[in-house]
């Protein structure tokens, strides 16, 4: 994957008018989240940072997000959505379950736990949870599509697109208050937000985003 | 709630208490608030203190009434307590439990749900619009839904009342509809999502106009102007979102009106003579009793049934204010559908408030093959709710989704608002699970009809040509999408099939009152809040009345 936006660091904004004092607080927490598992067991928090690097693989030259952690703490101190499908267990007991049936279907299928197959064999066991193939076992009468879809997939992603690292390689502003936007029109750009190099000028790119702040 | 690391602090103990509430325009600053004992039979209990309970709440204290409102969630200061950050702001959210199901489940939550003194005005998107005149008697005038019992002469002025309290900023004329006096301040700047959509109106032929929005474009009392920083769906950092929490609550307290935070109604008693005389509420660890004359309901489509199927007891079997048997029912969202694409632009659609154009075309031309209407407005959802709307709509996950959200700045689309028709079955029961008050659990029953179903699909090849005109490419739909909620405790002009009549009393217990988006008999196809804000505005009026004729 190529970066679009060379040298931008949302974090560069932090001591900034973009950053208020609660913001900083919040985003300092969030990646000071402890790693060890405090709502999974080890075994199934294994199988969950294994499916985190399917859903949202991260990249390589960017602060690495402990998904897995964000996810067993928000298990953990039970932050709910505000809602649960009539056919869903609370998300905790979805999580157990449904961790412990990707492993049981990548046993049958491969003879292996989840965690030690290849990512395409992954792959392959997370699309017969997405496509419903599975069914029954750990899962008992969850439906495999309904948590594929609303905790597995919205979970993980959630919590990989309200950090740092995908604010910046995504080229979005970040955090903005006090200070907002003034250049709010079409193809305009204000001098705090990132800048994106087009074909071939990349050090143009890299050098406008070295001024953001 | 103390324990957990992504919410703070106004969630430990009550800031309203001790005869004082914050200031939330000056940091640590307080306000002198009146405190009345659980004892005092107050005049007016109202429970909520969202767009329906806020403006009764002030209205009423201003009218000499003693009145004390309460919130299950948190009396917030923007300007210490608000975050730039989708996860963190979940705090402005009711997040409780609610099982739902049917054919098209809601979902509930930040979609539609606020916990909050200010309730969900605290984080919504501001879009301040009137209802099509029409809508008041869509049964008789337009061949579908029910008739309100209000008219619309009457709240076009109401609604102009309401535009003036909130300082809402508009275009000088609105292109559709009567005439209303022009807005108290200007139209906020359009933001390029914002011009993308006005090209794409032109280029159908389509009026488009700047969107009222109750965001201060200009200085007003103690709020600075909107400085464009997108984040108004998570709550406004800067008071310049003109909220219940910085408009009528501080009005309300100053002019005599309590305020209790934190502080959950679980059920309203009735005495001898069937007369509501209270409501017992959990607050700072234990329940409590609250008497009063009088008692207004205002916690949105959810709450309010629940709270009344909840009191149930010998004398109303049934739940409070139900002898119809509709309490709970004709429950109604909004279709939330939309059309997204990627321009070659650079739109940068998180700045600014996300609605800054609309269009209410397909509001005002009945040449079309289904009942109700719809709006669209310009689209600017940030990382988060964007990466579900991917995720959702395209099934994207792994590396095809990052690609895809790196385009993040070119992106744009255009969201609806659509009218659902009322329909009996869709509908708010309780489950035998109780919550963290021991209170059960409502359930939430949805299911589209056909008329909704046509709606949407008019709306999304609307959308989708005007995306097309514009020149935008990979375009794509959301098509499950829904938002604000109405309908439950129906008003009406006959007691046998509605909960209320015009003027937002219970047509079995002349003490109860409910004040909110509950009462709406037809949703119509634009954004509820100011109408709910200018029914407020008149209940308030019409309670005075009845008081002066020792009607009460
Ligand atoms: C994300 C979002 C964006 C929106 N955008 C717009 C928009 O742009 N324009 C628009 O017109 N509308 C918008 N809305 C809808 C609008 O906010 C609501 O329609 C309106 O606020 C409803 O008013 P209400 O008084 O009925 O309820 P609310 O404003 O929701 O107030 C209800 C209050 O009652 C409290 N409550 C409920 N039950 C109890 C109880 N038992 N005890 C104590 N307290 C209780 C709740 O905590 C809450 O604070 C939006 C809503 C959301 C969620
Ligand atoms: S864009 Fe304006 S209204 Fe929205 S949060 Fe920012 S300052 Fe408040």
């Amino acid at each position: 994957m190529t970066d679009r936006f060379p040298g931008y660091d949302v974090l560069a904004k932090r001591r900034t008018p973009s950053w208020n004092e609660p913001t900083r607080q919040v985003v300092n927490r969030r990646l000071a989240v402890p790693r060890e598992p405090r709502f999974l067991t080890s075994d199934l928090f294994v199988v969950l940072d294994a499916v985190c690097q399917r859903i949202v693989p991260q990249p390589k030259d960017r602060p690495p997000v402990p998904l897995a952690a964000l996810v067993d703490t928000k298990l953990f101190t039970n932050l709910q959505d505000g809602f649960r499908y009539a056919e869903m267990p609370d998300q905790g007991e979805a999580w157990r379950r449904g961790l412990a049936a990707l492993d049981e279907a990548a046993n049958t299928h491969y003879q292996l736990g989840f965690a030690k197959l290849g990512g395409e064999q992954q792959d392959d066991v997370l699309r017969r949870m997405e496509s419903g193939e599975l069914a029954g076992g750990a899962l008992g009468d969850m439906p495999a599509k309904l948590f594929f879809e609303h905790r597995v997939v919205l979970d993980i992603v959630t919590f990989y697109y309200a950090n740092p690292t995908a604010w910046s390689e995504m080229g979005y502003g970040g955090p903005a208050s006090p200070r907002g936007y003034v250049r709010i029109g079409l193809d305009r750009r204000d001098p705090w937000e990132a800048a994106e190099a087009y074909e071939g000028d990349d050090a143009k790119a890299r050098r406008e985003n070295g001024f953001v702040g | 709630m103390s324990a957990d690391p992504f919410l703070a602090d106004p969630f430990v103990e009550p800031r309203a208490i001790n005869g004082r509430a914050p200031d939330v325009f000056k940091p640590g600053a307080w306000l002198e608030m009146s405190q009345y004992d659980d004892n005092d039979e107050v005049d007016f209990v109202v429970v909520g203190t969202g767009a329906g309970g806020g403006p009764l709440i002030a209205r009423l204290a201003e009218q000499g009434f003693s009145v004390v409102g309460f919130d299950a969630g948190a009396y917030f200061r923007p300007l210490e307590d608000f975050a730039s950050d989708e996860i963190e702001q979940q705090k402005l959210y009711w997040l409780d439990e609610r099982i739902i199901d049917g054919a098209n489940p809601i979902r509930m939550g930040g979609k539609n749900s606020g916990k909050a003194v200010g309730g969900s005005t605290v984080h919504f998107a501001m879009v301040s619009l009137r209802f099509r005149p029409e809508w008041f008697k869509s049964r008789s005038q337009l061949g579908y839904g029910a008739d309100w019992p209000l008219d619309w002469r009457e709240m076009w002025d109401y609604y102009r009342r309401a535009e003036k309290a909130l300082s809402i900023s508009g275009p000088v004329n609105y292109p559709w509809g009567p005439h209303r006096p022009r807005y108290p301040y200007r139209a906020h700047e359009l933001n390029g999502a914002a011009e993308i959509l006005a090209r794409g109106a032109e280029a159908m032929g389509y009026k488009w106009t700047a969107t009222p929005l109750a965001t201060v474009s200009a200085p007003h009392g103690d709020s600075p102007p909107c400085v464009y920083r997108g984040f108004c769906r998570f709550g406004c950092s800067t008071n310049a979102k003109q909220s219940q929490l910085v408009t009528f609550i501080p009005r309300g307290i100053a002019a005599g009106a309590e305020i209790r935070d934190l502080a959950m109604v679980g059920r309203i008693d009735t005495g001898p003579d069937g007369r509501a005389t209270g409501v017992h509420y959990h607050r700072q660890g234990r329940w409590r009793f609250q008497k009063a004359r009088n008692i207004i309901v205002a916690g949105y489509a959810i709450e309010t049934p629940r709270l009344l199927l909840a009191s149930a007891n010998d004398r109303y079997p049934d739940g409070l204010a139900n002898s119809s048997g509709l309490v709970g029912k004709n429950l109604m969202t909004q279709a939330n559908q939309a059309v997204f694409g990627v321009m070659d632009q650079e739109v940068r659609w998180n700045k600014g408030p996300p609605s800054l154009s609309i269009t209410e075309h397909w509001n005002y031309n009945d040449n079309k093959d289904f009942h109700g209407g719809y709006c669209w407005m310009a689209q600017g959802p940030l990382p988060v709710e964007w990466a579900s709307i991917v995720t959702g709509s395209r099934k994207r996950w792994g590396a095809p989704l990052r690609e895809e959200m790196m385009r993040y700045n070119h992106q744009v689309g255009l969201k609806m608002v659509g009218e659902m028709l009322p329909d009996e079955r869709n509908r708010v029961t309780l489950t035998d699970e109780v919550d963290q008050y021991g209170l059960r659990i409502p359930r939430i029953t949805y299911s589209w009809g056909e008329n909704d179903k046509a709606l949407i699909q008019h709306a999304l090849g609307e959308m989708h040509r005007s995306m097309e005109l514009v020149g935008a490419k990979d375009i794509f739909r959301q098509e499950d999408d829904t938002n604000h909620l109405a309908g439950t405790a129906k008003m009406g002009s006959d007691a046998r099939d509605s909960v209320v009549n015009a003027d937002c009393r219970s047509w079995d217990i002349p003490n109860l009152w409910i004040c909110d988006g509950s009462i709406f008999p037809t949703t119509g196809g634009v954004n509820p809040s100011l109408t709910i804000t200018a029914i407020s505005l008149r209940t308030a009026d019409r309670i005075k009345a009845l008081a002066n004729r020792g009607e009460l």
